[in-house]
């Protein structure tokens, strides 16, 4: 069994603090995805595991063993980087074979191993071909092939997929999900695509400037954001979020975010969800998704707690079996979704329904989500 | 009827032509005619008599000439090898140093930016069995024999070999340095993770990378080395007894001393055959070592 865990792991460049003492268990066999804006320590965190990358605080253990002194070849991890990172001078069964030829096992079995990841990639018609002489994603494959012929205990990929085009990305991307399936091994995958982390997480560690922010699932992390960071981060496109301010028990006030409520707004009902939960004129963040604001006669899903508006359109993105629709509500540019969309002409006014019921209300002044 | 005129490609390469025609193609013309003449540079009229290969024959046989040939391939296969593991070496410390790189790489060069003849001079003033640097701390350390550096056969080239390694072992260090700059990290962070050890690395992924380096500095150097007449002339003059003679001393000995130009020319002839013999041999382990890494092009 190889859990990896961190328990207040700290990374310093000199000065500059990369990790704030973060805490993570994964369990064996799990996919976990951290994913966080370029720069959020990701990769150094995935390099600590890794052992590539001195560690300043804390632990790392892998299979319940404290790896932090240990070198990388101590650990019986493999990785994927950004870059491919093949050997330029070796062939593909070069490549593959190398980790194996340098722990001097028998021929037969780096045959065997060798072989047995190229069919699992489809690298058999490859197999003579420098790097030179390869796409990129055929690389890719290359260099999970590498990483899959030791079989390690955790598997590390750093944006595996970044540098490849955005349909073989798709591609790639169901790909790791089926070795995942295959090999069942552990693996940790760093990305800044949350579509990425959605499509493949078991459980997703969304981080930002060196802290993790939030642990999930996929739907976890979609339905309960913790904060304001989490919303806008997860999902495509990013949640709605408007400036309010609490009117009595049971009220909001929308607004635009210069007006800072002086001027009056649009006023709608507090989700029954956030009763109780918030004060009279306390300011917060109102949120919710596209898919929970859509035209009358055009919503996926009719009823529950609802509340409806009449918005102008502004602009219109043909998406095929939706179209999303760029509307303004208290003065904040929102998007809605229409379902079985009919073609919309900029300028025209629809009467939208809003579902309260999946609404998120924030508090302002923390950024953090409101919620029973 | 326009004026048949040179076509305008022809015109604007004229001055090309008549340039490189001028320096290099008459004198060689020039020194490969000579070649075949007894030529003496005290009796002109020599240069009209033609001799055929008579020059060449009696090269071949010429037991001197082979020594000087000899000598010559090993003191460059002992310079080159020498050169290569000293620079190798320097530029993987100074790749590991972090701070004052730039100051080091900088030092690094000086060797590099003395005249040959300086060179020569300092070494021939260091190895002096007399007054010299070496044997006075070898004396001052209790040994009583003053060791005789440049007049011994074997000492001498020793010491010459000393010189022209403590001259040029940073054209090596330097490029092999270049090469370790343009090295991707990536690589070598793999080969870590699939478990090599830090010599492992050097060996199978480094060192690769380095080989174009390497065989571009080999055959600078070798072309270098087959010619090295400056620091040789000035610590010993190829003696003493001819003991130190290489290709370039021998010939210029042949042709300024004893003014025979004509048999002096031809021996460079022979010998460009050696320089020309290791460029194509580094070269095409240059181009072998560039498809190793899928450079080839
Ligand atoms: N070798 C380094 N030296 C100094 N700072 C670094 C180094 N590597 C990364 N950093 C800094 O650490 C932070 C996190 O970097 P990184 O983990 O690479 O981010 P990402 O989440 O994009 O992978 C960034 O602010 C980056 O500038
Ligand atoms: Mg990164």
């Amino acid at each position: 069994m190889t859990e990896v865990t961190l328990s207040n792991v700290v990374k310093n460049y000199g000065a500059h603090r990369a990790v704030h003492g973060i805490d993570l268990d994964i369990q064996h066999g799990e996919f976990v995805v951290l994913v966080g804006p370029s720069g959020c320590g990701k990769s150094t965190t995935l390099r600590m595991i890794a052992g590539l990358e001195a560690i300043s605080g804390g632990d790392v253990s892998i299979g319940g063993r404290i790896v932090n002194d240990l070198p990388p070849r101590e650990r019986n991890i493999s990785m994927v980087f950004q870059n491919y990172a093949l050997y330029p001078h070796m062939t593909v069964r070069e490549n593959l074979g190398f980790s194996l030829a340098i722990k001097k096992k028998a021929p037969e079995e780096i045959i065997a191993a060798v072989d047995e990841a190229a069919a699992i990639l489809g690298l058999d018609e490859l197999m003579d071909r420098k790097p030179a002489e390869l796409s990129g994603g055929q690389r890719q494959r290359v260099a999970m092939g590498r990483a899959i012929v030791r079989h390690p205990d955790v598997f590390l990929f750093d944006e595996p997929l970044s540098n490849l085009d955005a349909k073989l990305r798709t591609q790639m991307r169901v790909e790791i999900k089926k070795l995942h399936q295959k090999v069942g091994n552990t693996i940790i995958y760093v990305t800044h695509d949350q579509v990425e982390a959605m499509t493949l997480a078991d459980r997703i560690v969304l981080m930002q400037d060196g802290h993790i922010v939030q642990v999930g699932t996929p739907l976890e992390l979609f339905d309960k954001p913790v904060n304001t960071f989490v919303a806008t981060f997860i999902g495509s496109p990013p949640m709605n979020l408007i400036d309010g301010i609490v009117r009595g028990d049971n009220a909001v006030e929308l607004h635009a975010p210069s007006s800072g409520g002086l001027h009056g707004g649009l006023t709608i009902p507090l989700p029954s969800t956030a009763r109780g939960r918030v004060s009279d004129g306390q300011a917060i963040k109102f949120g919710f998704r596209a898919d929970n604001l859509m035209p009358m006669g055009h919503a996926v899903e009719e009823g529950g707690e609802r509340t409806e508006l009449d918005l102008p359109v502004t602009l219109t993105e043909p998406l095929g079996t939706e179209t999303l629709l760029f509307t303004e509500v208290a003065g904040t540019e929102v998007q809605a979704k229409m379902y079985n969309p009919r073609p919309v002409r900029p300028g025209e006014t629809l009467k939208f329904q809003l579902m309260l019921d999946k609404c998120h209300i924030f508090d302002a002044a923390t950024s953090n989500a409101i919620r029973g | 009827m326009p004026r048949r005129r040179f076509p305008e490609w022809l015109v604007l390469l004229l001055p090309a032509f008549i340039v490189i025609a001028a320096v290099v193609l008459i004198p060689l013309i020039f020194s490969l005619y000579s070649s075949f003449t007894p030529y003496k540079l005290t009796r002109p009229s020599t240069l009209w008599r033609w001799v055929g290969t008579y020059n060449y024959e009696k090269i071949l046989t010429d037991a001197k000439f082979w020594a000087a040939f000899g000598r010559t391939v090993l003191f460059l296969t002992i310079a080159l090898n020498l050169e290569l593991i000293l620079g190798l070496g320097i530029a993987l410390m100074v790749n590991k140093v972090t701070w004052g790189q730039r100051t080091l790489r900088t030092i690094l060069m000086f060797p590099m930016m003395f005249s040959p003849i300086l060179v020569g001079f300092q070494f021939k003033f260091i190895f002096n069995d007399n007054i010299g640097l070496v044997n006075n701390v070898l004396q001052s350390l209790g040994s009583n024999t003053a060791l005789p550096w440049l007049v011994d056969g074997k000492l001498a080239m020793f010491s010459i070999l000393f010189a022209e390694i403590w001259m040029s072992t940073s054209v090596f260090a330097i490029l092999i340095l270049a090469g370790l700059f343009a090295m991707p990290r990536d690589p070598l962070e793999a080969a870590k993770v699939d478990g090599c050890t830090a010599w492992q690395t050097f060996r199978h992924i480094t060192l690769p990378f380095l080989m174009p380096f390497i065989f571009i500095a080999m055959t600078i150097r070798s072309l270098d080395v087959a010619r090295a007449y400056d620091i040789v002339q000035i610590m010993t003059g190829g003696g003493p007894a001819r003991r130190t003679e290489l290709l370039w001393t021998l010939m210029s000995r042949t042709g300024y001393v004893d003014a025979r130009m004509g048999l002096a020319n031809a021996m460079g002839y022979v010998s460009i055959i050696l320089s020309i013999l290791f460029t194509i041999y580094f070269f095409r382990k240059l181009s072998a070592a560039r498809a190793e890494l899928g450079m080839a092009g």
